[in-house]
């Protein structure tokens, strides 16, 4: 991503500050979240907030935007201090705030959803044509183009952005606080959203930009804050600041990439042949999916969120069943999708969700570590749970796979994602599996964490495991998979070797472009195979 | 003000917040006791004596308290697996009912031979009217908080039509009463001329059976992996639709045998007032109980120690006898007051 040609920061110094936060201090139990935090924004200025998941970037834009009441220290915009504690206090100020996870009505029109809450509850008539104006106005102004009668279920991820922006002008902000903004961004779409950053930094508003991505951060900030464990502990000019420089200061220490060494793939392990699954409530469809996943590699699912990964996540878990098409696992035509099933055949799956699907928060550590091979005879004889053994394989896992802060009989809920997400590796790997299923093992995880489960994955990639890794981070997908495919629309593309593949490319395969219709890839492949 | 949540939970605070929750009760009724008249020292002084202050009153308040303890663990069985049985009540007249019709003379066997059996068909009667419930609940997503309430309906209606028809005791003088349980059937008194009866040691035994089976057994470990998050449990490959099918059939079960230990243990025979809403009241001493089989037995002790207490302070003081209803309401109602409070702290700012 390059700076565009208009450099912001290159424009008239622009001193005057908007915004003044003093001294925030918060505390959850005993995690400090923020830290005594000083920042200031200054008028027409992008100010990135650069930090790792859980570094408190969100709880101190939450507790700017009134969700949440610091423990102690100031807010001051324009100069006037500001009521903590209340998002309409904020919202009066000009404060505006797009979420990370959209806040919108899906069931109403995109004028409704933006005038919502700006009218007295009591009043018998809504203006809205004057509503539909000042919209249409604003997206003339900023280039948000959307029909103010689009009903927002049908809108694209894009679109509800452009919404969500629309919602906080409208409500006439001057400053904005944008939370991951880019997460639910294909690459392309990226590049157009900082453009539209960048019309409404020349339309005088202010902007704070939270992320954890460091090249974003350098190509749209004019000045980078970098909290860690808390604390701000680095803020400098993003002209002639670099990436390492940014790491580092996020980090706080090394975090050593795993090594990846060439292996030869061996046989298939897993293979899917034109596997069609009809959609249902929160399952997208697939139609005739291919794939081939064979020893000792690991093949990459990319995509847009919703297009198709949970339903393929779904159907290796044995949570549901093709409704045509076949699944082979070992040569063997799978017919019984039942979790129960699939670990039978010695899948391994890491869920998507930790806390809803991958642990059951309010047993214990030892409990969760068995709760799929509990039925084994050391750990059940005659109906009795052999509790010995099951303390003795958690504390095994525990040590082994390094899940610190609790003990074996605490439970699980108290766990930060990170060693939530190593019991769990340790869970799946200990049943030593030749097919692991990771569905978006990184995301939630700090740095180092993220880099222990690619470590553990490439490890049982040596140990001759296959293994089917859904994610959203193309750059995870490129450092640790050996093919890529892209699903889009539930269609899932070919798969590229991860050296003839690019970012943007996969970047224009997410969004459904490609230059051969996908139909004859997938046959290709299907022959090919 | 806010609600934040507590970190570390000091042990004394677990300790002192139901005693806080049942002294703040009896301080909010107070107002009431006053108002019917009373001076509610001395009312509440009758109601402590009533319910605990002899020999004869604690016969009363623990042979009250055996149902309760029954239909408690039945809805807190239930409960716990997150499924809301709210049809105990149904359950125990049909256990009441099989009872009634083995016991009044078709079967004669040794009283050791005798009540084993009609426990077990008693809890097989009350077993089998949650069958449908949990059935249609997994095959068709049927809510069983409707289905298991409507159940009370009809099975109180079959019973009525019963007792006026094929099951009418002719000596009964024209009431709508069945025969009295054969001798052997009858379970054993604990105590010379006092109502307590074995009915209780059933109880504590399957309080504490449950008990066991909930923390130890594989079946205990899968009912609380489905209980706690039912979404976890399928995905980690456990057989979710059977351990509902067996947790609804326990559940059924222990309602049952309440119906089987007030025929057999308390009144002799099947009448229309067999249970004054025992089942509807077993929600909330299981409630009380935060779901745990031995909470039960303390939490079915202290409402019974209530609704005894009250009656004879009625009796003494001539405060009505409601009151009764309404201080164990307002002692749930304070329960759960006092469990929010153990979690969270209020935070005034």
């Amino acid at each position: 991503m390059k700076r565009s040609e208009i450099d912001i920061s290159e424009k008239q110094p622009a001193s005057e500050v908007v915004l003044r936060l003093r001294g925030i201090t918060k505390v959850f139990g005993s995690l400090l979240a923020n830290d005594d935090i000083t920042l200031e924004l200054k008028s027409g200025e992008v100010l990135a907030l650069l930090g790792e998941n859980g570094a408190g970037k969100t709880t101190l834009m939450n507790i700017l935007f009134g969700h949440y009441v610091a423990d102690s220290g100031s807010i001051e915009v324009f100069g006037q201090s500001i009521q903590q504690g209340s998002p309409h206090a904020a919202i009066e100020l000009g404060i505006g705030m797009v979420h990370q996870h959209f806040t919108l009505a899906d069931n109403l029109s995109v004028l409704d959803n933006v005038m919502l809450g700006t009218e007295p509850l009591w009043s018998l008539s809504s203006n809205r044509r004057s509503g539909r104006l000042k919209l249409e106005e604003l997206g003339e102004r900023f280039g948000l183009q959307v029909n103010p009668n689009a009903c927002v279920a049908e809108l694209s991820i894009g679109e509800r952005q452009r919404v969500e922006i629309l919602k906080a002008l409208y409500r006439n902000a001057q400053i904005l606080i944008l939370d991951e903004p880019t997460a639910v961004l294909t690459p392309q779409e990226t590049e157009t959203f900082f453009e539209t950053l960048k019309k409404l930094v020349s339309g005088g508003l202010s902007l704070i930009f939270i992320s954890h991505k460091m090249q974003e951060v350098l190509a749209i900030s004019d000045r980078v804050a970098v909290l860690r464990d808390g604390r701000l502990v680095s803020e400098l000019k993003t002209l002639g600041a670099s990436e390492t420089e940014l790491a580092q200061a996020m980090v706080g220490r090394n975090i050593e990439l795993p090594e990846r060494k060439a292996l030869i793939a061996g046989e298939s392990v897993l293979k899917l042949k034109s596997v069609t699954v009809k959609a249902e409530e929160g399952r997208p469809a697939l139609s005739s999916v291919s794939l081939d996943i064979c020893v000792r590699e690991i093949v990459g699912i990319a995509g847009v969120s919703g297009n198709g990964q949970t339903t393929v996540a779904d159907l290796i878990s044995g949570l549901v069943e093709p409704q045509s098409g076949t699944v082979e696992l070992h040569g063997e035509v799978v017919n019984n999708f039942t979790p129960r099933n699939m670990l039978h055949k010695k899948v391994g799956r890491i869920p998507e969700d930790r806390h809803s699907q991958g642990v059951i928060g309010d047993m214990t550590l030892a409990e969760n570590s068995i709760s799929e091979c509990y039925q084994q005879p050391q750990f059940s004889s005659y109906g009795w749970q052999n509790q010995l053994n099951r303390q003795r394989f958690a504390e095994n896992v525990v040590s082994k796979f390094d899940v610190r802060g609790y003990s074996a009989n605490s439970p699980v809920r108290l766990l930060s994602g990170g060693n939530m997400q190593k019991l769990i590796l340790g869970r799946v790997l200990s049943g030593n599996p030749q097919l692991i299923l990771a569905n978006q093992p990184g995301r939630g995880l700090d740095v180092g964490a993220v880099a222990y489960v690619h470590e553990q994955l490439l490890a049982a990639r040596e140990n001759g495991a296959a293994i089917l890794l859904i994610s959203e981070d193309l750059e995870e997908l490129l450092q640790i998979a050996d093919r890529i495919a892209v699903i889009h629309r539930g269609r899932l593309s070919e798969s590229f070797p991860r050296e003839s593949i690019s970012i943007a490319e996969l970047g224009l395969l997410m969004t459904g472009q490609q230059k051969t219709p996908t139909t004859n890839n997938q046959s290709t492949e299907a022959n090919a195979s | 003000m806010r609600l934040e949540p507590r970190t570390k939970v000091p042990f004394v605070l677990v300790i002192l917040a139901p005693i806080a929750a049942i002294a703040a009760s009896f301080v909010l009724c107070a107002g009431l006791v006053a108002w019917s008249g009373a001076s509610v020292l001395e009312a509440y002084g009758l109601l402590l004596k009533g319910a605990l202050g002899s020999g004869f009153a604690l016969s009363e308040t623990f042979a009250r308290a055996t149902p309760l303890i029954f239909t408690g663990l039945a809805a807190a069985i239930a409960f716990k697996s997150r499924f809301w049985n709210i049809g105990a009540e149904g359950q125990l007249y049909a256990g009441a009912l099989i009872i009634t019709v083995l016991g009044t003379g078709m079967l004669d066997l040794h009283p050791g031979l005798m009540i084993p059996i009609l426990v077990v068909t008693s809890a097989v009667a009350g077993a089998l009217m949650l069958l449908g419930p949990v059935l249609l609940k997994i095959h068709f997503g049927v809510d069983e908080v409707v289905t298991t309430l409507l159940l009370n309906f009809i099975v109180l209606l079959l019973v009525s039509l019963l007792l006026e028809g094929p099951l009418k005791d002719p000596m009964g003088l024209g009431w709508p009463q069945a025969e009295p349980v054969i001798e052997a059937a009858e379970l054993p008194r604990l105590f010379q001329g006092l109502r307590l009866h074995s009915g209780l040691l059933l109880a504590l035994l399957f309080s504490v059976i449950f008990w066991i089976v909930s923390i130890r057994t594989t079946l205990g470990y899968e009912m609380r992996a489905v209980g706690f998050n039912q979404k976890a449990a399928r995905f980690a490959g456990m057989p979710v639709k059977r351990v509902m099918i067996i947790t609804a059939l326990i559940s059924g079960g222990i309602a049952g045998i309440a119906g089987f230990s007030e025929v057999a243990g308390m009144k002799g025979n099947l009448t229309l007032d067999l249970s004054p809403g025992f089942g509807y009241t077993g929600i909330v001493v299981a409630m009380l109980a935060q779901l745990h089989p031995l909470g039960v037995i303390i939490s079915a002790s202290f409402v019974a120690s209530i609704f005894v207490g009250a009656d004879a302070m009625s009796r003494s003081a001539g405060v009505p006898s409601y009151i009764a209803d309404v201080m164990v309401s307002v002692s749930l109602l304070c329960m759960l007051v006092s469990v929010l409070l153990v979690r969270f702290r209020i935070r005034w700012s």
